[in-house]
């Protein structure tokens, strides 16, 4: 009955978001007011239709009901009850129903905004969006199909998925790509009502910041469960997945950049629409990815050609569609304001460039083996050594342009002033350049580089933090004019430091990390960084629906005795696969980190040791930009006008 | 012109999305298996200590075997035993083991501990074979046809699933063959 429920419950949502996408536009276009209305009701509506769908598959998951074939595959009686509830989206056709329930909370999120010109045509768009992701559910991936007669027991979920790090990691990328799908929305509106100007961007900036809020932290979890979990030392693979979630990362990013000469200038309109297109497009080529099957890694969901022609048809319509309408109708917008090249709307074309040429390095590294398969039928793989290669460099360059850009003035900055304002973060960096470079000799300059750049871009933000609210001049009255600055001024501090420290920790744990391997037996010690692990103990322990053999270590540092850790290699038998979880010591300097391997005859058990430097860095630094974000897309305080001299010259 | 711009991010996704319609065609995860189809690699292994019957690749040839490859220290080929020994209590088929970096004696003991399926065991105490055979981690276990071809490969362990659903149908599609 349940299944029947939820079913049921997705295709009237089906329905109403069909109506949705065509009649609120007939109704903008025809000035009918009341039917241009009714697409913040439906939008309310599909979103309580396509919840209590998602409720439905919760409670087969919670009660374990093996007739439905979804559970059967991914879900275990004894499975822990916590990792039955988050089974409901570690798997292809559950994850497709949160991702268009998150559709919809969106959806609804843009009904509850004031009503506006752009309003009922977004809506519409956002319909069509959801119309095409409910059918390819239903028709592709319908996660309530039975199975007859009932299975016994279920197949378990993929043990690397059962962990916390995974629990929470698709709903926030999804939140993130998703998110996209409004300013996209917002794009094809503004396009289609000829409309891109303040008063658009004022009202796609929340929606894009909350996107991009959301995409840091799923990529900051992906990368801190791939972490611990897989048991390689990295954070980062370049894995064809990771990159397609920094790929609209990286186009979102831009967006929140040129949307803000939009809104202060009125310039840049074709470009930022442009982005904001193309940053929803890149979610759905992630989609694509993930779901088509049509490369390979570590996340790939089912490989079905058939979903995937369903998923490059609705990408085909989706962006396809947008681009048209761009074409013809882009031509149309208006440049409003003039600037010159050494100004804050330069700065940001610079930015803008940078961080466009990043998201194509990524596209072009993630397809050259399809587009050389497709060719010639050879297999290879584009790994790390490209991107770091080209990341690199631009990276660099990015984070010069950071401080001088964030200072400059709209319309006509001074070049001279600016750098000479942000010198002492040009001190602070040559002395971070020495001593990384003493403490890291032989290793990469360029990494040394790049970290001192970082300091020059954080330090350049918190220099100009530190002019608008007098804190040297007038220390007393610093936190008055702090409280008075624009929000957005603040959220992009913050994002620029957090920025900083997300460099400085990849350079540490990607570059300076240093190793040591051994074959260990008990009482053998591996040291590496300053630590030493001795070997305890290998004790085999049974798990709820694993068995596991754990290493206990004892640590010391320097000759001192610290503590135990335990690293673990777990086999899943119902799934017959094999998981590691690493030991970790994190300090806010470095990871000692552990990992073990298999067992060899005699000799002993693999162990590899990492000191992994500031790896604390990233996640800290993640977690500032997702708080920038946040900050930037807050409302202006009430109180902003009256402290007028702490906010002269437009924020960005 | 500047017009004609405009249509540039079209014309480029157009080009995209035919080269992704033609890649789905494409599958990814084929890997190049050197060994399937190919003779199975020339071998004369010495008995475990403590079982008699050693191993070597003539030994095999004229039937249809299984060649497994096993250690004490494995824990999924401990998980993996008990449906060995179902195989070799049930169906007509060779089991040849191949004893995977074991210290003298271990094997033995493991598998007076465990049962013992096996016609043949190899002691690969130096992994030399195993190389051979492509080995990557224990489990593993060989499809040889009567030939002496090797025809599947299972990585991992074989359960009760595994061995009715994907290596029993290869075992008597082979024996079918060979009736012919």
């Amino acid at each position: 009955m349940i299944p029947e429920l939820g079913n049921f419950a997705l295709i009237i949502a089906l329905m109403v978001a069909l109506w949705q996408a065509v009649f609120p536009l007939i109704g903008a276009v025809r000035q009918d007011r009341a039917l241009a209305a009714g697409a913040a009701n439906s939008a309310l509506a599909q979103l309580v239709l396509i919840a209590f769908s998602f409720g439905c598959l919760t409670i087969l998951y919670a009660q374990s009901d093996f007739s439905v074939v979804n559970v059967v595959q991914n879900s275990h009686s004894a499975k822990p009850f916590i990792y039955k509830l988050t089974g409901v989206w570690g798997n292809h056709e559950g994850s497709m129903l949160l991702w268009i329930l998150i559709l919809a909370a969106f959806g609804a999120a843009v009904a509850m905004t004031r009503a506006g010109e752009l309003k009922a045509v977004t809506l519409s768009a956002q319909g069509a969006v959801a119309a095409a992701f409910i059918a390819f559910t239903l028709f592709t991936s319908n996660p309530f199909a039975r199975i007859l007669p009932a299975a016994q027991d279920g197949m378990d979920l993929n043990p690397l998925l059962q962990d916390p790090g995974l629990i929470i990691h698709p709903p926030f990328l999804y939140l993130g790509y998703v998110g996209y799908s409004v300013t996209f929305a917002y794009a094809i509106a503004g396009l289609i009502r000829g409309r891109i100007d303040a008063d658009w961007a004022r009202a796609v900036r929340p929606f894009a910041l909350a996107a991009w809020v959301f995409l840091t932290i799923g990529i900051a979890i992906g990368s801190w469960w791939a972490y611990y979990e897989l048991g390689w030392g990295g954070f980062w693979a370049w894995d064809p997945v990771e990159n397609a979630s920094f790929m609209p990362w990286l186009a979102g990013t831009a967006f929140l950049h040129s949307v803000r000469v939009v809104e202060k200038r009125g310039a840049l309109k074709v470009w930022t629409v442009l982005l904001a297109i193309l940053a929803f497009s890149l979610s759905l080529v992630g989609t694509f990815l993930v779901r088509s099957g049509i490369l390979t890694s570590v996340h790939a969901f089912a490989v079905d050609p058939e979903r995937g022609m369903f998923i490059l048809a609705i990408l085909a319509l989706a962006i396809g569609g947008a681009l048209t309408l761009f074409a013809i109708r882009a031509g149309k917008l208006q440049a409003e304001g003039a600037f010159q090249p050494a100004s804050r709307e330069g700065a940001l074309i610079v930015n803008n460039v940078l961080l466009v040429t990043m998201t194509a390095t990524v596209f072009i590294g993630t397809f050259y083996p399809l587009f050389v398969d497709v060719l010639t039928g050879e297999r290879l793989t584009v790994g790390a050594p490209y991107f770091n290669a080209v990341f690199a460099p631009l990276t660099g360059l990015l984070l010069f342009v950071m401080a001088p850009g964030a200072v400059l003035a709209w319309k006509k900055g001074r070049l001279g002033a600016a750098f000479r304002q942000a010198a002492p973060a040009a001190g602070a960096a040559a002395v971070v350049i020495v001593i990384a470079l003493w403490m890291t000799w032989p290793k990469s300059v360029a990494a040394a580089a790049v970290a001192g750049l970082a300091v020059w871009a954080g330090g350049g933000a918190l220099i100009e933090l530190a002019r608008r609210i007098s804190l040297f001049s007038s220390p007393r009255r610093a936190p008055a004019r702090f409280a008075g600055l624009p929000r957005s001024f603040i959220g992009m501090t913050i994002a620029h430091v957090g920025m900083a420290v997300v460099i400085i920790g990849a350079m540490g744990a990607g570059v300076w990390r240093t190793e040591a391997i051994r074959l260990m037996n008990i009482g053998d010690v591996i040291s590496v960084g300053g630590y030493e692990a001795t070997l305890k103990s290998v004790d085999e322990v049974q798990g709820p629906n694993f068995v596991s053999e754990t290493a206990t270590f004892e640590i010391s540092r320097n000759g001192n005795r610290l503590d135990t850790f335990a690293a673990e290699r777990r086999y899943y038998p119902v799934r017959q696969m094999q998981t590691t979880e690493a030991a970790i010591r994190t300090t806010v300097l470095g990871d000692f980190y552990v990992s073990v391997g298999e067992r060899q005859a005699d000799a002993g058990w693999a162990v590899k040791a990492w000191y992994n430097p500031l790896v604390f860095w990233l996640w800290f630094g993640s977690g500032l930009l997702a708080l920038g974000g946040g900050v930037a897309a807050m409302p202006a305080p009430a109180r902003a006008k009256a402290s007028a001299p702490a906010i002269e010259g437009a924020p960005a | 012109m500047s017009r004609l711009f405009l249509y540039l991010p079209l014309v480029i996704f157009a080009l995209l999305a035919l080269w992704f319609a033609v890649g789905l065609r494409h599958d990814p995860s084929r890997i190049p298996s050197v060994l399937i189809d190919q003779p199975l690699p020339e071998f004369s292994l010495p008995a475990i200590e403590g079982h008699d019957n050693p191993f070597s690749s003539a030994d095999i040839i004229g039937e249809v075997a299984l060649v497994n490859v096993f250690a004490s220290w494995c824990i999924p080929c401990a998980i993996e035993h008990p449906q060995l020994i179902k195989i070799a209590a049930e169906e007509d088929i060779v089991i040849a083991g191949l004893n995977w970096k074991e210290r003298p004696g271990d094997g033995a003991a493991w598998l007076r501990r465990l049962g013992d399926p096996y016609d043949y065991i190899g002691d690969d105490a130096d992994g030399r074979v195993a190389i051979d055979f492509g080995v990557t981690g224990a489990p593993e276990t060989f499809v040889v046809d009567r030939e002496g071809r090797i025809r599947y490969k299972q990585v991992g362990p074989i359960t009760e699933q595994i061995w009715t659903a994907d290596i029993k149908p290869v075992v008597d599609r082979l024996r079918a063959e060979a009736m012919q």
